[in-house]
């Protein structure tokens, strides 16, 4: 009799989750439609900073969407346990992240009817345009990895779709790195130290949001994790999050030695106002610094601590890359150097950007389709990490 | 094995199938379609359209050349942050001597365009005369161009629009630029920029066909010391500039 109430309360929570990302999916949807019916003029954006708030949000996702991979690929190609346990939720995670992301994206279109047409006429010298492919291409082989891992006939072949998802996610976030990496002009952007950064990045992001997915199914069927696994767990996470502080201390630090891009880094490191304070208190105190003290520190380090520094790490990714997009285009373009620039378009000045509540709505909807899709998968698959079987 | 279990195996094996196969069949399908597209047909490319803008005969307070393209194209002419400007004046203090100078800024018309090689579909093109245009029915709407073009010459239609010109073409929530005044340039005439210059008294902007050495533009370009707008990108821009 316990047992059935207390299913029946589980089926009664699972539904208002379900509802729970209803909602936020269609306000997302609600502010699209109020985006198109009015035009860009609703939200923060204008013709200095183009990309605003949305692309925040998508490229979070679609970052992460690859990152979240890593577990499977760890658990499938070379054969640990306790990976190879939260492949499945990680395949699922991946293609929840990839769909949110990519709806945020294609709703923030100014023409988001037209999104047929960037899959009948692609440019093949567009990284836009191999993103296509790349991002249609990581959601079918992902559905193909999960059906390996899940469907016990199709186990043997999870090993080599494994290494192509690997291959084919080392790719696609190198295209995310790209899309900014071949940006010639504009001194925030347009150097090679991007994909590499972008790739290191998806590792970290990817790993606390499964982290705290894990966190929450755990917490949903009072299981609590194994403490080998979350040695693992907080080692990988400390060692992603010193990779990404490593690879961004040397993007700036390579800015800052080249003369022409010293304004830059001076602007967006110190003397930039909203920016300098979200690289450093967002990015790197929130999201760097008291995430390596949670999971480091000799008294620290049990699961509510890193599940703290996961949350905590996903914050300073929004951070970061709120300073990256916008603040990379907030600084004016060197056009005339040598010279002190005016005009009525903006030319020399430092461009104001303050974000819509449409927008932000917007990129909250990709995040509740992401949300959506994994309760539900969750529910449907056998999804949820046995560790009693795993533990090496 | 239970009849419901196998029910729900068969399902979840059918609609990922169905799923897979809906995700890949645009792409691989219509990727082909892509590739017929004709652009630019009527332009010869022979013909290499440029400017040469004299920034010593351009003046300060002057705002002719943008009068007259915001009338020619049919733009509102508002300098808001969410505004249409194809063409902006740029006020210049050299940071070293103090010397001012005044010049007008457009699309640079570049042989190696970073717009038409970002553009996702496409839209971004450049005619075979040199002419960087702006598909207006196949541009979505992304602005990659607009990061990439490393003279912030594009400008995204923030609203929607009335009363537009009927030969040019325009559109809310695509991106748009100086089109070299391609519709006067098509019937043989020079762009409204360099023609209202003209009638100012100023004669600061050049207009004509870089590729003909006997053109008034060549000779000139021959003539003085120009230069070209981040000459270091390579991009082989047709407008040049003098005096700067």
């Amino acid at each position: 009799m316990d047992t059935l109430v207390r299913k029946q309360k589980e089926l009664r929570n699972f539904y208002l989750l379900v509802v729970f990302g209803l909602m936020v999916a269609m306000t997302g949807m609600g502010a699209a439609h109020y985006m198109e019916e009015h035009g860009h003029i609703v939200t923060g954006m204008n013709n200095q900073v183009v990309w605003g708030m949305p692309h925040v949000f998508a490229i979070f996702m679609i970052v992460a969407a690859s990152g979240v991979l890593n577990i499977a690929s760890i658990g499938s190609v070379f054969g640990k346990k306790p990976y190879k346990a939260r492949g499945p939720l990680s395949g699922l995670l991946s293609i929840a992240l990839l769909a949110g992301g990519l709806t945020v994206l294609m709703l923030d279109l100014g023409r988001p009817e037209r999104v047929i047409v960037a899959a009948t006429h692609i440019n093949t010298t567009s990284v836009f345009g191999w993103n296509v492919f790349l991002y249609s291409g990581l959601f079918s082989l992902v559905a193909v990895y999960l059906w390996t891992m899940l469907e016990a006939r199709m186990n043997p072949w999870t090993k080599p779709v494994g290494l192509l998802v690997f291959a084919w996610r080392i790719t696609l976030t190198t295209g995310t790195g790209l899309i900014f990496a071949f940006l010639v002009a504009r001194q925030a952007y347009g150097t090679a130290m991007l994909p590499p950064m972008f790739i290191v990045m998806s590792f970290s992001w990817g790993l606390a949001v499964l982290y705290i997915v894990q966190a929450a199914m755990y917490g949903w069927n009072r299981m609590s994790l194994n403490p080998h696994v979350l040695r693992r767990f907080r080692n990988l996470l400390g060692l992603f999050i010193l990779s990404v502080a490593y690879l961004v201390a040397v993007y700036h630090m390579t800015n800052l030695y080249f003369a022409r891009n010293s304004a830059f880094e001076h602007f967006i490191l110190i003397e930039g106002g909203i920016y300098p304070l979200l690289f450093w208190g967002g990015y790197f105190f929130l999201g760097t610094l008291i995430p390596l003290v949670l999971i480091y520190s000799p008294n620290l380090g049990k699961h509510c601590h890193v599940l703290l520094a996961s949350l905590l790490v996903v914050v300073g990714s929004f951070c970061f890359l709120y300073v990256f997009i916008i603040g990379g285009q907030a600084f004016p373009l060197s056009i005339f150097p040598g010279y002190e620039v005016s005009s009525t378009f903006g030319d020399g000045q430092i461009a104001y950007y303050s974000p819509s509540l449409p927008e932000i709505l917007l990129g909250c909807g990709g995040l509740g389709v992401a949300f959506l899709i994994t309760t539900v998968g969750v529910r449907i698959f056998e999804m949820l990490p046995h560790d009693e079987a795993a533990a090496e | 094995m239970s009849d419901m279990d196998s029910d729900r195996r068969q399902f979840i094996g059918r609609s990922s199938a169905l799923v897979a196969g809906l995700t890949l069949a645009p792409g691989m399908m219509l990727y082909d379609l892509a590739h017929g597209r004709p652009v630019g047909e009527p332009a010869s490319s022979k013909v290499r359209w440029g400017m040469l803008i004299d920034t010593t005969k351009c003046e300060s307070g002057c705002d002719e050349c943008v009068k007259a393209c915001n009338k020619e194209n049919g733009l509102p002419g508002g300098t808001g942050p969410t505004d249409e400007q194809w063409i902006r004046k740029v006020q210049l203090t050299d940071l070293k001597t103090g010397k001012k100078t005044s010049l007008p800024m457009m699309c640079q018309h570049c042989a190696e365009p970073p717009c038409v090689d970002v553009c996702p579909t496409g839209a971004s093109f450049k005619r075979v005369d040199g002419i960087v245009l702006v598909d207006r029915h196949l541009c979505i709407g992304c602005r990659y161009c607009m990061m990439a073009c490393p003279y912030k010459a594009r400008s995204f239609v923030h609203e929607p629009l009335h009363d537009q010109k009927p030969d040019v073409p325009r559109g809310k929530g695509t991106v748009e630029s100086c089109t070299l005044c391609v519709q006067r340039v098509d019937r043989g005439e020079t762009t409204a920029c360099a023609e209202a210059c003209e009638k100012a008294g100023h004669k600061a902007i050049l207009f004509g066909d870089l590729n003909d050495p006997d053109s008034e533009i060549s000779k000139r370009i021959r003539q003085v010391a120009s230069i070209r707008l981040r000459d270091d990108l390579g991009l082989d821009t047709g407008l040049h500039y003098e005096g700067l």
